[in-house]
């Protein structure tokens, strides 16, 4: 492009974001337009990647676009291989989009919509993207090594023990808080559970048809199963107008949480081209198409976001989750800014992928930008609520009251007027018995969904379609992160445990395979069990305590960068790393220390368990102090580690400015490319 | 034309990757096998040993 032209454009998308955050920022007493969230979020992407992952990719790690990757340099076919940027791309993306970016900003929406979306934007610029893409370009340059293989030996074996386990924790409480969300969205839901029950039997038809019927055809077959799904959601409404159909799929947060431990353990344990892939190709073809179609949906309608900037809870009194803005909202949301597990697939499948490091900056901090913009469509989507009927779907009974007259009293004197009678018309309208008390962010999601496909498709005679649409988006790409996630826990368990007695490290040995797999149900369900009993509704206790395992592991990813950062002599631009690394330590370590040791109740586990020890003793009261304790130690064990690994990098930064260890980074030499331009 | 034709092709190969179709197709051009049940279960049996794609959250 004509440099004058290059730069004219440039000035005006500096000065039209300049203007939409603007707006966003100080806009206040009217409702505001969501196309000023579109317009500052598309700016902000736009120059964040064109000045400041340029900045990143040539002056930090200088990318090399003739040395070769270990896709060229050690290519089998199989895990190694030169593919094209934008298959990357989009394979990389469809790894680490999940429910995370939909379900945080929601919960977060608590505060307005300002706090969220302000950090989704420089959270993902300054901080998100630019640890994947680091992270991606590091593994590159070490044949696609493994996070854990890189802080081991990059910061030590410290370094790579704790990463390890926070990969382990991580996902023990990904699983439990995922899986509450999914029971929290489906319980008294009967068209919601059938729908859901459903997409089984569909994967399992997939599974069938692909090995016997069409073997490896999965576009064809992910097809089938996509209307397959449509007609069980159109299935479910008459199911749920049947009185005895209605009756055996109405499950109450117990009932769904035990048929979700028999899932996941059948799924990890059978063959995965059953049950567990089919379902995968079935939930990304969703979760694609879903992405898009809400996307253009509110480009299309631009809906007013109802949700005030700030609302009163800012100081903390929140009832969807207690703490105030700093640092809560910076753990509730992490998928959308910055998210530790992230690392893990940037230096996973992706890094064995890319033909030319000049990719590494479109793959790794190009897919992080549009995981952000599908946080700031989850924070349209919830915002365009009416506030009162966004604080009744997420407060717990506990919090506004036990009936419909009660938290409607409650939420109305907070400010947020909502009546009974609105509840009821829009319990109906999404073909729901209530929408009270549906805590966890994907019923008030789905419901902002619904809200907004309704208005660009078929009006409001469908939204009970598109509800359960939403909910059926969510819960299947959910389930998909609980067997995948199941599966892999069991490998890594598998992998330690190998150490010990070597037959459990075999894959493919059954006793090993159930061993472990109940082992990681029964660790992620002890977690899933307890929120599910929290008279709190859960998510107030096991968001944060996920917040804080993601962000300690981006700040583990974020550490072995500035330490090779500083390793590779560019100590003058380790901010780059080291500031994000200094918020996310800031922000986790004052999170977990009010989570442990904060004396109200609804915020510090210990406190409320010694407000459960105060109180009149019920049959749960001796399970719910101990779970308190339980949730405490958990969160002072990963900061523990985390501190570990700080210590150990700081070690290391000073060792090397200091002059006293050497600065050698344990990168691949250099090989020329041999790939010619259109290979690549 | 030919950039809608490219920007098509470039989308079909991503769903393809994306689905594991272009994994399976490698996996019989590897080991010289025709498209059947048989190979499509060795295909997985390859697949099965190695270590999960993780799906973040």
């Amino acid at each position: 492009m004509n440099r004058s032209l290059s730069v004219v454009l440039w000035v005006v998308v500096s000065v039209l974001g300049t203007i939409a955050t603007a707006v966003v920022a100080m806009h206040r007493s009217e409702p505001i337009n969501a196309l000023w969230l579109v317009t500052a979020a598309t700016c902000c992407y736009a120059l964040g990647y064109r000045f400041y992952s340029k900045f990143i990719a040539a002056k930090i790690l200088a990318v090399d676009a003739l040395r070769a990757t270990p896709a060229e340099r050690l290519e089998n076919g199989r895990d190694f291989l030169v593919t094209n940027k934008w298959v990357v791309f989009g394979h990389h993306f469809a790894a680490i989009a999940g429910p995370g970016p939909l379900v945080g900003p929601v919960l977060a929406a608590q505060f307005g919509y300002l706090p969220g979306m302000l950090w989704v934007l420089a959270g993902a610029v300054f901080a998100g993207c630019v640890q994947d893409f680091v992270i991606l370009l590091f593994s590159v340059r070490r044949d696609g090594k493994s996070l854990t293989e890189m802080a081991k030996e990059e910061t030590g074996v410290v370094g790579g023990v704790v990463a390890y386990a926070a990969v382990i924790a991580i996902l023990i409480i990904l699983l439990a808080v995922i899986a509450l969300v999914v029971v929290n969205a489906l319980k008294d839901s009967p068209w919601g559970t059938f729908t859901i029950a459903m997409t089984i039997p569909i994967a399992l038809l997939m599974g069938f048809y692909l090995r016997r019927i069409r073997p490896g055809k999965v576009l064809e077959v992910s097809v089938l199963g996509f209307v397959l799904v449509l007609l069980a959601i159109w299935g479910g409404q008459s199911i749920s107008q049947h009185s005895g159909a209605a009756h055996v799929f109405t499950l109450s947060a117990q009932a769904l949480a035990i048929s979700i431990f028999i899932y996941a353990f059948a799924a990890s344990v059978m063959p995965v081209w059953l049950l567990l892939a089919p379902r995968d190709y079935l939930s990304t073809f969703v979760k694609l198409g879903t992405i898009g179609l809400l996307g253009a949906g509110i480009v299309a309608i631009h809906p007013t976001l109802h949700m005030p900037a700030f609302t009163r809870f800012v100081d903390g009194t929140g009832p969807v989750f207690s703490g105030k803005i700093f640092p809560f909202a910076f753990i509730t949301i992490a998928c959308g800014a910055i998210s530790g597990f992230h690392s893990l697939i940037s230096s996973g499948t992706t890094p064995k992928l890319i033909a030319r490091e000049t990719e590494t900056r479109m793959v790794g901090y190009g897919a992080m930008m549009a995981e952000s913009a599908v946080a700031v469509m989850a924070i349209i989507a919830a915002c365009v609520l009416q506030p009162g009927v966004y604080f009744a779907i997420n407060s717990p009974a506990g919090i506004v009251g036990q009936t419909a007259a009660a938290a409607c009293s409650t939420i109305s004197n907070w400010g947020f007027p909502v009546t009974a009678a609105d509840m009821q018309g829009l319990a109906q309208a999404v073909g729901e018995q209530t929408l009270f008390n549906r805590t966890g962010g994907a019923p008030a999601f789905a419901v902002g969904m619904a809200h907004i496909f309704s208005q660009s498709l078929g009006g409001g005679t469908v939204m009970a379609l598109w509800y359960h649409f939403a909910v059926m988006f969510e819960a299947l790409f959910i389930l998909t992160i609980l067997d995948a996630g199941t599966r892999v826990a069991r490998f890594m368990i598998q992998d330690a445990l190998g150490h010990i007695y070597k037959p459990l490290g075999r894959t493919s040995w059954y006793p090993s395979i159930i061993f472990t797999s109940a082992l990681i149900v029964a660790a992620w369900g002890y977690f899933l069990w307890q929120g599910v009993k929290d008279p709190l509704g859960g998510i107030n206790s096991l968001w944060p305590l996920f917040g804080i395992a993601n962000q300690l592991l981006a700040t583990v990813a974020l550490c072995v960068a500035t330490t090779i950062i500083i390793k590779m002599h560019r100590a003058r631009y380790a901010a780059v790393t080291l500031i994000p690394l200094v918020w996310l330590v800031a922000v986790t370590f004052t999170a977990s220390w009010h989570k442990i040791f904060d004396p109200n109740p609804r915020i510090g586990f210990v406190a409320q368990a010694h407000a459960l020890a105060a109180g009149p003793p019920t049959g749960a009261t001796a399970r719910l102090i101990f779970n308190n304790r339980l949730d405490a130690a958990v969160t002072a064990l990963l900061l523990v580690m985390v501190a570990l690994v700080l210590f150990e990098s700081a070690r290391q930064w000073i060792g090397v400015l200091s002059g006293r260890r050497e600065a050698s980074v344990k990168e691949t030499p250099f090989v020329m490319t041999r790939l010619t331009e259109e290979r690549a | 034309m030919i950039q809608i034709r490219n920007a098509m092709r470039i989308l079909i190969s991503t769903l393809r990757e994306i689905f594991d179709e272009a994994a399976y197709e490698r996996f019989l051009e590897s080991t010289h096998a025709a498209r059947s049940s048989t190979s499509y279960a060795a295909f997985w049996r390859e697949r099965e040993s190695k270590r999960p794609k993780p799906r973040c959250c």
